[in-house]
C-alpha cells in the first residue's frame, strides 16, 4: 500500500517568538488508515495538524492533500478535511442543529438535512438537536465538534486529542464511531497522549518529540520490535545473590531475593536461547520456583523509552 | 466563488442579530429617539433655522450617520472578534473559502444590519419632524457606502483587538468624538473661523455633509469632496483587510 492521501515534505515551523515547533517533518498518511500521532505535551502535534488544516502558516515545506497543494489549491485540499480541535470551542448560543448545518455550508456544500440527521444520530446527538450548545455536557460538546467536522463528508478526519477529559464509556463509544468511519473509507489521523487509545485504534503510529518525527511504524511491528517482555519467577526460597552461572545483564533479583526477573525481547526467543536456556540453568542450580508470570511492555513503555532517550 | 459559505456566514450573523434584537435594533432606535426629544424638541425649538431647515429636521441626517458609524463598527468588530475570542474561528480559517468570501459574509451581514437600522431610524424620525429627501438615490448611496466602509473598519478592529477593552477603545476614543465633532448637530459655519479649518481634517464632516445634502440640498463641503472621502475610506479599509489576510495578521501564527 503506497497511496498517500497526505504527503508532508520538509515542514518547518518557527513561531514569531523564535520557538521552533516543527523541524524538517516528512510524513505520509496512507489512504484509509488510522494514524496515531503520539507525543508529550508541547511536542508539536497540534502545530502539525494546524499547518495541514491551514490554521498556521508553515515557515518552510509543503503539504499535499489527495494531490492538491494545501496552499495553492487550498479549496480542493481543505474541502477533503474535517478537523476536530482539542479545545471545546463553539458558539454557546447556537443550537446543535444550526451549528452543524452552518459547518456544512461553510465548507461549501449545499444543505442536506438528511446527512446532518444521519451524523447527529450516529453520534447520539439527535435528541439534543434543538438544545443550545451551552446547555450540553463536555462529552456532548465534544461530539458536536465531531458532528461539525463530519457535516461536509470529509475524506480525511483529524482528531486532536479526541478523548481528552472524556469518561471511559464515552471514549469507547467514540472509538466505535471512529472505526465506523474508517469502514466507510475515511482516513483518520488522531493525536493523543493516551497510549491506550493509539494501541487500541491505530494501524500505524508516529511519535513526535520536540518538533521532530522520531519514528513511524506499523503498530504491530513497533510492538514487536521494541516491545520488551519480562518473565518473573517467584522463588521458593530467597536468594542472596545470583549464582555465577546466572550472572548476566538480563537477570535481576528483586523483592528481597524472592523474585527473579528476566527481561528479553521478542526475537531472543526464536533463536532458541532465552527462556528455555534460563530454565535449564535454574534446574541445574537447583533453584525452584512456585509461580511465574510474564508481561509484555505496552506501547506506553515504548513511548516513554523513546522520548526519554532523545531528551 | 462558492455561495454556500458566504450564505452560511451571513445567515449565522443575521441569526445572531435576531437573537439579540433588543440590544441590536431596539436600543439604538430608543437612544436616537432620545436625541430627537432632547435636541430636536427641547433645545431645537430655541435654535433658529439652519439654511432654511428647522433644527429638528437638520439633525436627522447627522443622527443617522452617528448611529450608522457606531453600529457598523461595533457589529462588525464583535462579529469577527467573538469567534476569535471563543476559538471557534478555527473552523472559518480551515474552511475551503477565500478571504473575500469571509469578508463578504461578515461585513455584508454587519452592513445589512446597519442599513436596516438607518432606515428604521429614518422612519422613526418622520414621526418627530417633517422630512424631505431631495436626492433619494444619493441618500441611499451614502447610506450603503458608509455602512459598508465602517463595517469594514469594524472588521479590522475586531481582528486587531486582543481583548474586550480594545474592542471598545476605537469606537469610544475615536469614532464617537469624531462623529460628535463632525457636524452631526451643527453646521460648521456656526464654529469660530479657526475651528472651521481644523474641523475639515475630520473625515466624518464629509460624510455628514454629503448625507445632509442628499436630504436638504445644503452642505458644508462640496458633494464631490464627500464622495471622494468615502471612496478613499473604502479603498483604505479594503487595502488593510487585504494586507491582514495576506500576512495572516492576528489570525494565523
Amino acid at each position: 500500500m503506497n497511496d498517500p492521501i497526505i504527503s508532508i515534505n520538509g515542514l518547518n515551523k518557527t513561531y514569531e517568538g523564535g520557538f521552533q515547533a516543527l523541524t524538517r517533518v516528512d510524513l505520509s498518511i496512507q489512504r484509509g488508515e488510522i494514524f496515531a500521532l503520539l507525543g508529550p505535551n508541547g511536542a508539536g502535534k497540534t502545530t502539525l495538524i494546524s499547518v495541514v488544516c491551514g490554521l498556521v502558516n508553515p515557515t518552510e515545506g509543503q503539504v499535499v492533500i489527495d494531490g492538491f497543494d494545501s496552499v495553492t489549491h487550498y479549496r480542493q485540499a481543505r474541502e477533503r478535511i474535517g478537523l476536530v480541535p482539542q479545545e471545546l470551542t463553539n458558539e454557546a448560543f447556537e443550537t446543535v442543529w444550526n451549528t452543524v448545518s452552518f459547518s456544512r455550508g461553510l465548507f461549501g456544500k449545499a444543505p442536506d438535512p438528511a446527512h446532518i440527521e444521519k451524523v447527529l444520530k450516529s453520534l447520539a446527538l439527535w435528541d439534543k438537536r434543538d438544545n443550545r450548545l451551552m446547555t450540553l455536557s463536555g462529552g456532548m460538546k465534544r461530539r458536536v465538534l465531531i458532528a461539525k467536522a463530519l457535516s461536509h463528508e470529509p475524506r480525511i478526519l483529524f482528531l486532536d486529542e479526541p478523548t481528552a477529559g472524556v469518561d471511559v464509556e464515552l471514549r469507547r463509544d467514540m472509538w466505535e464511531v471512529v472505526r465506523g468511519l474508517r469502514e466507510s473509507g475515511v482516513t483518520i489521523i488522531l493525536t493523543t497522549h493516551y497510549i491506550e487509545e493509539a494501541e487500541e485504534m491505530a494501524d500505524r503510529i508516529g511519535v513526535i518529540n520536540r518538533g521532530e518525527i522520531v519514528l513511524v511504524e506499523e503498530k504491530a511491528a513497533l510492538m514487536q520490535k521494541l516491545g520488551r517482555k519480562q518473565l518473573t519467577l517467584h522463588l521458593q526460597t530467597p536468594l542472596n545473590e545470583l549464582p555465577t552461572t546466572l550472572q548476566q545483564e538480563a537477570l535481576s533479583l528483586t523483592a528481597n531475593g524472592y523474585e527473579l526477573v528476566y527481561t528479553y525481547d521478542g526475537h531472543q526467543d526464536e533463536e532458541g536461547h532465552g527462556i528455555s536456556a534460563l530454565l535449564a540453568t535454574l534446574a541445574r542450580e537447583g533453584i525452584t520456583f512456585k509461580d511465574l508470570h510474564t508481561r509484555q511492555s505496552s506501547l506506553e513503555d515504548i513511548f516513554v523509552d523513546l522520548v526519554k532517550e532523545r531528551a | 466563488m462558492n455561495l454556500h459559505p458566504v450564505r452560511a456566514i451571513y445567515m449565522a450573523e443575521m441569526a445572531r442579530t435576531r437573537r439579540t434584537l433588543l440590544q441590536s435594533i431596539v436600543s439604538p432606535v430608543i437612544s436616537t429617539s432620545l436625541y430627537f426629544v432632547v435636541f430636536g424638541a427641547a433645545i431645537g425649538s430655541r435654535i433658529s433655522e439652519i439654511g432654511g431647515v428647522s433644527y429638528g429636521a437638520f439633525i436627522v441626517p447627522g443622527l443617522i450617520m452617528l448611529m450608522l458609524l457606531t453600529q457598523s463598527v461595533s457589529n462588525a468588530s464583535f462579529g469577527i472578534f467573538f469567534p476569535k475570542f471563543s476559538g471557534s474561528i478555527y473552523e472559518i480559517l480551515s474552511a475551503p473559502i477565500s478571504y473575500l468570501e469571509i469578508v463578504i459574509g461578515y461585513v455584508g451581514a454587519a452592513a445589512s444590519k446597519s442599513i436596516l437600522l438607518g432606515l428604521i431610524i429614518l422612519g422613526t424620525s418622520s414621526f418627530f419632524v417633517p422630512l424631505e429627501i431631495a436626492h433619494p438615490f444619493w441618500m441611499l448611496t451614502f447610506l450603503v457606502l458608509t455602512a459598508v466602509t465602517f463595517s469594514l473598519l469594524g472588521f479590522i478592529i475586531g481582528i486587531w483587538a486582543d481583548g474586550f477593552d480594545k474592542l471598545q477603545l476605537v469606537p469610544l476614543l475615536i469614532i464617537t468624538p469624531l462623529t460628535f465633532l463632525g457636524g452631526s448637530f451643527y453646521s460648521i459655519d456656526m464654529l469660530p473661523p479657526f475651528w472651521q479649518t481644523v474641523t475639515l481634517a475630520n473625515p466624518v464632516v464629509y460624510l455628514v455633509s454629503g448625507f445632509r445634502w442628499s436630504f436638504y440640498g445644503i452642505s458644508d463641503v462640496s458633494v464631490a469632496a464627500s464622495v471622494a472621502m468615502i471612496t478613499l475610506f473604502l479603498v483604505a479599509s479594503l487595502g488593510a483587510i487585504a494586507w491582514i489576510f495576506r500576512t495572516g495578521y492576528r489570525l494565523k501564527p
